[in-house]
């Protein structure tokens, strides 16, 4: 069995990456695609710390909290958009909402 | 030797999470599995030595985030969205399109796997002062600017959060 090393750590945040990817494409439900891209954010912050720790710097986990703050800025604000969309149009599925669609 | 069987134990919790998360049916299960995968990026953290980032991500996500999740779902009516269709109609563009970004992604890995080795040769400098000193010393003083641009991101996520979900301002 391999020590686990640096590259291990990114093939499982590309893998991560790629879930939530797929999430954010392919499911209907607003919220979900909410939660697909904490997934994306979750997988740079592996990213992130797997290179803080082989380099031996602290950037790397500064920078993370900061990714952390934008993830609860947007899940926060995305779910009150999402609230605001329900009382106006009953429906939480992507593909309904197309008030912008000609 | 035990760093590598918590290694796979965590992936295993992070992927298997995040499948679970992007298949479920019920948004609430979705975010049940989320909080798993959410707690096994969190030990894999530690395994990296970075313990204060371990802290927050319990906190701050599992206690924070997925708290704000669940009130959503309890305030939105989410049943008549769980009987319907779960997958858009172009999905399988969507599996293709990703498909070719892994196939990318792997390829990178695989012919630089050799290059992360170098960083991994030099030995550990950096454990003289515990983890969360360090990130508050460089939080406060190299990335004092960001910090502060950080607390107005806040704001106004919460001002703005708040005059979307109110009904009459």
């Amino acid at each position: 069995m391999h020590p686990v090393g640096t590259v291990h750590y990114l093939a499982l945040s590309a893998a991560l990456l790629l879930i939530g990817t797929v999430g954010v494409l392919t499911r209907r439900n607003i919220v979900i695609i909410l939660m697909s891209i904490e997934l994306i954010l979750n997988a740079v912050n592996i990213n992130l710390i797997a290179f803080s720790h082989a380099l031996h710097n602290i950037n790397g986990q500064v920078f993370a909290i900061f990714v952390i703050t934008d993830a609860v800025a947007e899940a926060a604000v995305g779910l009150g958009i999402l609230i605001a969309l329900f009382r106006n149009k009953e429906t939480v599925q992507a593909d309904e909402i197309d008030l912008l669609k000609w | 030797m035990l760093d590598t069987f918590l290694f796979y134990a965590f992936a295993v919790l992070v992927l298997g999470g995040g499948v679970l998360t992007i298949t479920r049916r019920s948004a609430v299960h979705s975010a049940v599995w989320l909080i798993v995968s959410l707690l096994g990026v969190a030990g894999l953290y530690l395994l990296q030595q970075a313990e204060f980032l371990f802290a927050v991500q319990i906190v701050l996500y599992v206690g924070g985030i997925m708290v704000l999740f669940l009130f959503v779902i309890m305030l939105v009516n989410l049943d008549q969205a769980a009987r319907e269709r779960q997958f858009n109609r172009q999905w399988l563009v969507a599996l293709v399109a990703v498909a070719a970004v892994g196939a990318a992604l792997a390829y990178f890995l695989y012919r630089g796997a050799s290059a992360f080795h170098v960083a991994e040769a030099t030995t550990a400098v950096m454990q003289n002062q515990g983890n969360t000193q360090m990130v508050a010393d460089s939080l406060f003083s190299e990335y004092l600017l960001p910090f502060e641009l950080a607390s107005i991101l806040l704001l106004v996520a919460v001002v703005g959060s708040v005059i979307m979900a109110k009904k009459r301002i």
